[in-house]
């Protein structure tokens, strides 16, 4: 599993508010994705009625995966492929690393997969001597650079194009170093062919999957470049990482999710390649790979059956959560330290690696709201996050400062007639305080909040004592 | 393939039958109860679709090409409408001489490209068969198009290779508007009518394509660039010819 860096957000939150780089990308990302979201929402009606019914398939799937899981290895079978099964990152990493031995893989094409990076596949292959090509744009330019990506369907967002051109001149070496890489179109086209021949030189191509189909025995991939295709099509051999709650049970119903899923990422009604891949080629076939397996993975999935945290199994990696997140917005992908950044990162980080190594995700939330409101499989992301803080608190992670003030708050809030005693002498004395600035520079215990700006002053009364006498002022009691 | 995978992993059947165990302890049951299975299998084969969209519902053949037409234009396509098979070559011809493009097609071996009288474009250099892997012009059929969002399927099989639909720079494919459904359900349905009903994984192809648009990519400042590593043109031929199946 990739190392974490999820308990220092604090410090990685700092490093991303002061990149001018990253803040740049990061104000044009929190307007375009949710605009292209809501056009695309407006021209179909029936949007919510599809939202409904893919919450229900997935809840559906969940209550019967076990089953399903059979029904879809069965199916997998019969076409000629093979399921592997992986309890963990290690052994996911030994079953793939089998195949390219067995055959004796020197390059490894790969399509886009979230799972890939929560296995930390790309670094056990190199340290096998098996070199992994990312072929998705994005997931390219940020293998060059070895970083992980800031974004599950954007993996490059936080880059500028000069990044990336000074990116490919040291790589590209063999191209001529006067040619001009200015125009993402140029930038495009170079990778576009240099990866071309890759495509041709890899012996495995992995790809991850949007869905896995009982029905079929199929996998899906959702793209809009074609590399996943390229990856899986000419290589010997297709393999497929998958987490096991992919599951979906018929075509009719990989077909309302895909509704909902490219609307939610990008604002597509579809995306330009969805691809349906069943075993391995055919006698007759003209193309496809020779062979084909699926490696499913649960890395601690099962265990969250039947728990609070059920209903994060239902995310379908849409990426909208994190588009419409104002802390997201505000620190960008790497601040959250581990593979999944944003909401549905905060909920699945301390789900898959213990809330005592992502303690401060659950508390990167203004709990506004938003991400489960635009979340097209109405996953109560908020009230998971509240889980993990209740869960955090209990098993003292919480720092000691914060515990002694929050359960100072909490022993005055539940006696009402001392804590409005002693908030309305509080606003009392500061109103008095800051009666001449309006405001405050430095104040004792808001020392985080006056080190970077000024704390308002209150103008002397608590919001219930005047709602009071407003109240008494129109004759209600 | 059974005798070489045994070697492939570490101790598959524990972790198979410890992952099913888990799963079962976190539902806190059992296997499924016969009654219960019998429910899921129907399930699978009732083919039970969601809400569809009204836009693509109960549409007759001219509403079903006009939205179609419509929805491929959102997503970059061109799109030409010719009245039958053997104007095809003629609007191929044209589009290759627009766009500036070698007169030179790969194309598959395709059964409804061969009924096309191709010899009507003598300009036209052909090689069927699966593509070379040069960036020229591919020239395919479709299975279905889907008019809900001028969503392609093709299947691949012994006369459709699917590197076609992806290794050539400019994609042309030729659609008989007989084969223009409403919402991509009814594209589901057409691929299960060429098999025996049910699409078992033995009679569903290797791959089944559905595209959308030519290859792009927003990757590089959330800039839109066209032919990321597909096809950056994705020309349609719609021939009206009802009779064209």
């Amino acid at each position: 599993m990739i190392h974490s860096t999820s308990n220092a957000f604090k410090a990685n939150a700092h490093d991303g508010l002061a990149n001018p780089t990253l803040q740049s990308a990061l104000a044009k990302m929190k307007v375009g994705f949710p605009n292209r979201r809501s056009e695309a929402i407006a021209r179909l009606p029936e949007f919510d009625a599809l939202r409904d019914r893919s919450r229900d398939i997935k809840n559906h799937v969940l209550e019967n995966l076990d089953w399903y899981l059979e029904r879809f290895e069965a199916r997998v079978r019969e076409a000629g492929g093979l399921v592997h099964w992986a309890r963990t990152p290690d052994e996911a990493r030994a079953i793939i690393l089998g195949i390219c031995k067995r055959l004796d893989a020197k390059i490894v094409t790969k399509g886009k997969s979230m799972i890939s990076e929560e296995i930390g596949l790309n670094g056990f292959l190199a340290a096998n001597g098996i070199e992994p090509v990312e072929t998705d744009l994005g997931e390219y330019i940020i293998q060059l650079r070895n970083e992980t990506p800031s974004h599950i369907i954007a993996p490059a967002v936080h880059l500028t194009k000069a990044a990336i051109e000074a990116d490919f001149r040291r790589v590209h070496t063999h191209l001529d170093a006067k040619r001009d890489l200015t125009e993402p179109a140029t930038l495009v086209a170079e990778a576009r062919g240099i990866l071309r021949q890759r495509y041709f030189q890899a012996d495995v191509g992995i790809t991850g999957a949007n869905f896995l189909i009982a029905e079929t025995g199929s996998s899906v991939i959702v793209t809009n470049e074609g590399n996943g295709d390229l990856t899986q099509l000419l290589p010997k051999a297709h393999v497929v990482i998958a987490s096991l709650e992919k599951i979906v049970p018929t075509l009719e119903d990989a077909s309302t999710i895909l509704r909902v899923l490219g609307r939610s990422a990008t604002g597509q009604e579809m995306s330009v390649y969805t691809t349906f891949s069943t075993g391995p080629k055919r006698e007759a076939d003209l193309d496809g790979p020779r062979e084909y397996h699926v490696v499913l993975l649960d890395n601690g999935r099962s265990a969250l059956l039947g728990t609070e945290f059920q209903d994060i199994l239902r995310c379908i990696r849409c990426g909208a959560c994190m588009n419409h997140c104002p802390v997201y917005a505000a620190v960008g992908g790497h601040a959250y330290g581990w593979v999944y950044p944003g909401p549905m990162g905060a909920v699945l980080t301390p789900s898959l690696i213990g809330v005592e190594n992502a303690k401060h995700l659950p508390n990167a939330s203004t709990f506004c709201g938003k991400c489960e409101s635009v979340c097209p499989m109405h996953i109560p992301l908020p009230k998971m996050m509240r889980h993990y803080r209740v869960r955090e608190w209990r098993q003292n992670l919480t720092p000691r400062g914060a515990r002694l003030g929050l359960g100072i708050w909490a022993w005055t809030a539940k006696r009402p007639g001392i804590y409005h005693a002693l908030t309305s002498m509080a606003m009392r004395v500061l109103g008095w305080l800051g009666r001449r600035h309006g405001s405050f520079f430095n104040l004792p215990l808001a020392g985080g909040w006056t080190a970077t700006r000024e704390f308002p002053a209150p103008q002397g009364q608590t919001f219930q004592a005047q709602w009071a006498r407003r109240q008494r002022a129109m004759g209600r009691t | 393939m059974g005798a070489t995978a045994a070697r492939d992993g570490p101790d598959m059947t524990n972790a198979r039958n410890q992952i099913l165990g888990g799963i079962r302890a976190s539902l806190k049951r059992d296997v499924l109860p016969p009654a219960r299975v019998a429910e899921l299998e129907a399930r699978l084969k009732g083919q039970a679709r969601g809400p569809v969209p009204a836009r693509a519902r109960d549409l007759d053949r001219a509403a079903l090409i006009d939205l179609f037409e419509k929805q491929a234009h959102l997503v970059q396509c061109s799109v030409a409408r010719v009245a039958a098979l053997d104007d095809v070559p003629g609007e191929l011809a044209r589009y290759l001489k627009s766009q500036n493009l070698p007169s030179q097609v790969e194309m598959s071996p395709d059964p409804t490209l061969d009924r096309v009288d191709w010899s009507r474009a003598p300009m036209l250099e052909i090689a069927r068969g699966k593509p070379s892997g040069a960036e020229g012009v591919g020239v395919t059929s479709a299975l279905a198009g889907v008019a809900e969002t001028a969503t392609l399927m093709i299947p691949s099989g012994a006369t459709s290779p699917s590197t076609m639909n992806f290794l050539p720079d400019t994609h042309v494919v030729v659609l008989p508007a007989s084969r223009v459904v409403g919402p991509l359900e009814d594209a589901w349905m057409k691929l299960r009518g060429t098999v025996t009903g049910e699409l078992a994984a033995a009679t569903m192809p290797r791959t089944v394509n559905l595209i959308t648009g030519p290859s792009r990519t927003g990757d590089i400042e959330q800039k839109m660039e066209m032919g990321a590593h597909g096809p950056r043109r994705l020309h349609l031929i719609v021939v009206e010819d009802a009779d064209v199946a």
